[in-house]
């Protein structure tokens, strides 16, 4: 099924054929992709995807964190190339080499980040980039009145076209985006998981929107985790696993279990280190306690014992990263305390939590991480030259035996710590952010995301590392939204979902099958 | 990131490639630079250029923007900005010439002078830097203001009157010139020496850099950024304070007009002395061969009585000439 030939077979770029009317009943493809496979250096995101829209329908596109819903929607929307496969648009094979292609060929993606300009008006943000002008000067009035008529098919007639976005609440933006795809006239709108930022009222408001456009004739590929949701709009569900597409136009109605049993059992390329096993008597190192924080997560609790490791399981968006940044202190609890070996840390502080032994491995490495183009050792030893600097005078040469001893234990290349950190690779980078804590010497590691953007090969050395890390007494809490990951290197696991921890047990006690059902299901509350 | 696992081989010839990249050949650019523009003092001016006299000329009048740039340098790596030094040089001349502490220096001691003249030039810069770092107010603006208001209050302070430096002590030590050298460059070489070493040796050099380079890292390393960001004006309000004294010794007079547009021949050294505006990284050598270079030429347009006119443009292509080779540099040390 999967072209072999790595280079596209020779596809012309198509006109739009507009004037094919939207509400058309043929139930013939609207979208079709073929066998679509994309490579990146040294990995391969999409290895076979096929994937079929009608016009009019809901079609929800399932499949867990890395299994390459992202990829196919950038390859859709013309962000990214594939490296084999086709797409036919109504029978037609096209190619979508940048996205304004893509919106010219009736296909418009609403991402989750909204991608609204705030200082503009909603009609400004509509026609943006493709502004109705005369001799080079907008149109202000035929855009109003255009933008009036699109949002009155979206049922929302009550939002002003001179109203400044950034004025709008996040549900009111996602209906400008909307009504920016429609502006293109698109038939096909591609929605990544729209309901993360609404609250419950309105995604009602959302699924009003969505048959409304499907009434139409628009076809909606529809991303989300939630199975209330596919239950409540879908039509048909096509789940994605490893980059392949493993179920092809189910019924929305298809069991949950059924589904899951699909998205899961994915192939594990990589080896999780032995558990040895904590001692029940093991000292609890890191105490949390009724931990809140306003709109991100309520109420969590949780102990990391010395020597273990806790995994926090979760879907993006579950308030996973704001748990582990609120205990490090980067964000400051609404309530509830955090403890290092029985004492209390200082909410809100930083300095305190490092003071204390904790150390935090972000989960954007580059913009949270790293200084970028300081030297490999200057970031290694960035939490401690100021301890090793004598009365503010920094001693490099200590600092430069530490980072070395420690690339060396970490096995980090390449061993020069006088190079740019930017020129390593994602995984020796990782490693270097670890490095930093092991030279200040931790208590409790939060590692969040701590894979992310490295390669097979640099995991299992990874996961290994921080195996070693609890076997030597630190506790530790890692998040992942690669569920294989956190039941492969955690002792126990807390399920985390909607900002609330649902369920936790011992990892040998629960499978992937498990975690998934608690979260897709349990944000159904 | 994808070069990472390059075998060694390769790094005899990155290594070169980066030594002239790097920090070190920046510098070869900047000294070449120099020196072609005094090749041409010399061919213009002949004998007047070369004189030992014109030297000692060029670097007095480099003095007081070169301790100004210094501390620039520092808010500069940390990815701030400080538009308010020339406003703030101006009032803490105006504020220790006032009779008041005139009386009081010739009552105590100079110093006295010297040390009102530091601590107005501290406190504005700390009065920024709380405005930037707990008022979350972006450095242009928050300076900006500072630079309205300083004057303001300069001018207020003198009701516009030149005030005459009476306190003999003061001037006579700034009549001295040991080896030869006038007090002035003497005063330039120190602090010069004082902020590379507290770049390049200290924990708050270390700090002003990663602070810079990326501020959520730094933050999450557990350094205390706003309190640093703090400093770091305090630090350049204070090298504005030791610009206004050395000033008065220079002129001795304190007027409210001193240091007017002296912001932008700072801000102009910095940037060609290589110090990244987007901030996290600069040199301090740098920045003092971007205040040479600018006062040679500036020489070189006096000797040839030549227009103030005709120099404001040339310093413009000098600014635009540099931060273009400049960015061929990073981008050269980037790609390897």
């Amino acid at each position: 099924m999967v072209d072999e030939d790595p280079q596209d077979a020779p596809a012309q770029e198509l006109e739009p054929t507009s004037g094919d009317a939207a509400g058309t009943t043929s139930r013939s493809p609207l979208l079709r992709m073929e066998g679509i496979v994309k490579h990146f250096p040294g990995a391969k995101a999409l290895d076979g995807v096929d994937l079929d829209v009608l016009p009019g329908e809901v079609h929800c596109l399932l499949g867990q964190n890395g299994a390459g819903k992202s990829t196919l929607i950038k390859v859709l929307s013309g962000a990214h190339q594939p490296t084999a496969g086709r797409i036919l648009v109504d029978d037609t094979e096209v190619s979508i080499p940048h996205p304004v292609a893509a919106l010219g060929l009736g296909v418009a993606t609403v991402y989750q980040e909204l991608d609204v300009v705030d200082g503009l008006t909603v009609a400004e943000n509509i026609y943006l980039g493709h502004e109705l002008a005369s001799g080079g000067f907008t149109q202000r009035r035929e855009a109003a009145r255009r933008t009036r008529e699109i949002l009155r098919r979206l049922g929302h007639p009550e939002i002003s076209p001179h109203r400044e976005v950034g004025q709008l609440p996040a549900a009111g933006k996602q209906i400008v985006s909307m009504a920016r795809a429609l502006s293109h006239d698109a038939r096909v709108i591609v929605m990544d998981e729209p309901s993360a930022v609404l609250d419950s009222g309105e995604v009602d408001n959302l699924f009003r929107v969505v048959r409304e456009l499907t009434t139409q004739g628009v076809a909606i590929v529809y991303i989300s985790h939630r199975m209330e949701e596919i239950r409540a709009i879908g039509d048909r569900i096509t789940v994605l696993k490893d980059g392949r597409t493993v179920g092809r136009n189910l019924p929305a109605h298809t069991p949950t279990r059924e589904l899951i049993t699909l998205m899961t059992g994915r192939t594990v390329e990589y080896a999780f280190p032995q558990r040895p096993g904590v001692a029940g008597d093991a000292p609890v190192v890191l105490d949390v306690q009724g931990l809140s924080l306003a709109g991100a997560f309520e109420d969590v609790s949780l102990q990391v014992r010395a020597g273990e490791v806790v995994g926090l399981a979760g879907l993006v968006g579950s308030g996973r990263s704001e748990i582990l940044e609120t205990i490090y202190g980067a964000r400051k609890q609404t309530a509830g305390t955090v403890a290092v070996s029985d004492k209390r840390l200082r909410p809100g502080s930083v300095p305190a939590a490092v003071a204390a032994g904790v150390g935090l491995c972000p989960e954007e490495r580059k913009s949270q991480g790293l200084v970028l183009d300081e030297a490999v050792y200057r970031n290694i030893t960035l939490s401690t030259f100021a301890r090793t600097a004598r009365g503010g005078w920094l001693d490099e040469r200590t600092e430069r035996r530490e980072a070395r001893e420690q690339a060396e234990a970490l096995d980090l290349r390449p061993r020069d710590v006088d190079r740019a950190i930017r020129t390593l690779s994602g995984g020796n980078q990782q490693k270097a952010v670890l490095a930093r804590w092991l030279v200040h010497g931790c208590d409790v590691l939060l590692l969040d995301e701590p894979t992310r953007g490295v390669d097979v090969g640099a995991r299992s050395e990874l996961y290994a590392l921080v195996r070693a890390l609890a076997d030597a007494g630190t506790a530790v809490l890692v998040v992942s939204s690669e569920i294989p990951e956190v039941l492969g290197l955690a002792d126990r696991v807390h399920v985390v979902s909607d900002g609330r921890v649902v369920h936790q047990a011992p990892a040998q006690d629960i499978d992937e099958h498990g975690v998934l059902d608690l979260v897709m299901e349990g944000s159904a509350a | 990131m994808s070069a990472s696992t390059a075998a060694p081989p390769a790094d005899e010839t990155t290594g070169r490639r980066s030594w002239l990249s790097g920090p070190a050949g920046r510098n070869v650019g900047l000294v070449v630079a120099l020196a072609l523009i005094c090749v041409a003092g010399v061919i213009t001016g002949g004998e007047r250029f070369a004189d030992i006299d014109n030297v000692v000329t060029i670097l007095r009048a480099a003095a007081v923007t070169g301790v100004v740039a210094i501390g620039m340098t520092f808010v500069i790596i940390s990815g701030g900005i400080d538009l308010s030094v020339g406003s703030v040089l101006g009032l803490t001349g105006v504020w220790a010439t006032t009779v008041a502490t005139q009386t009081m220096a010739e009552d105590i001691h100079w110093l006295v002078m010297v040390f009102t003249a530091l601590a107005v030039g501290l406190a504005a810069g700390l009065v920024n830097g709380v405005i930037i770092a707990y008022g979350r107010v972006v450095p242009f603006i928050a300076t900006l203001a500072m630079l309205a208001s300083a004057r303001g209050l300069a001018e207020m302070i003198s009701d516009r009157q030149t005030q005459r430096v009476d306190v003999a002590g003061f001037t006579d030590f700034f009549d001295l010139d040991p080896l030869g050298v006038p007090m002035l460059i003497w005063i330039f070489a120190l602090v010069a020496v004082a902020g590379w070493f507290l770049l390049n040796r200290t924990t708050f050099g270390r700090r002003t850099v990663a602070v810079g380079g990326n501020a959520e890292a730094a933050r999450l390393a557990g350094i205390k950024v706003k309190r640093h960001t703090l400093y770091i004006y305090g630090l350049a309000g204070l090298a504005a304070g030791i610009g206004g004294v050395m000033m008065l010794g220079r002129t001795t007079a304190g007027t409210s007009t001193n240091g007017v547009l002296l912001e932008l021949d700072v801000i102009a050294a910095v940037v060609v002395g290589g110090t990244l505006l987007a901030g996290g990284r600069g040199t301090i050598v740098g920045t003092v061969f971007g205040v040479l270079i600018f006062n040679t030429l500036t020489n070189i347009f006096v000797l040839n009585n030549m227009s103030t006119s005709a120099q404001s443009v040339a310093k413009g292509v000098i600014i635009v000439a540099a931060v273009l080779l400049q960015q061929r540099f990073a981008n050269r040390s980037r790609s390897t």
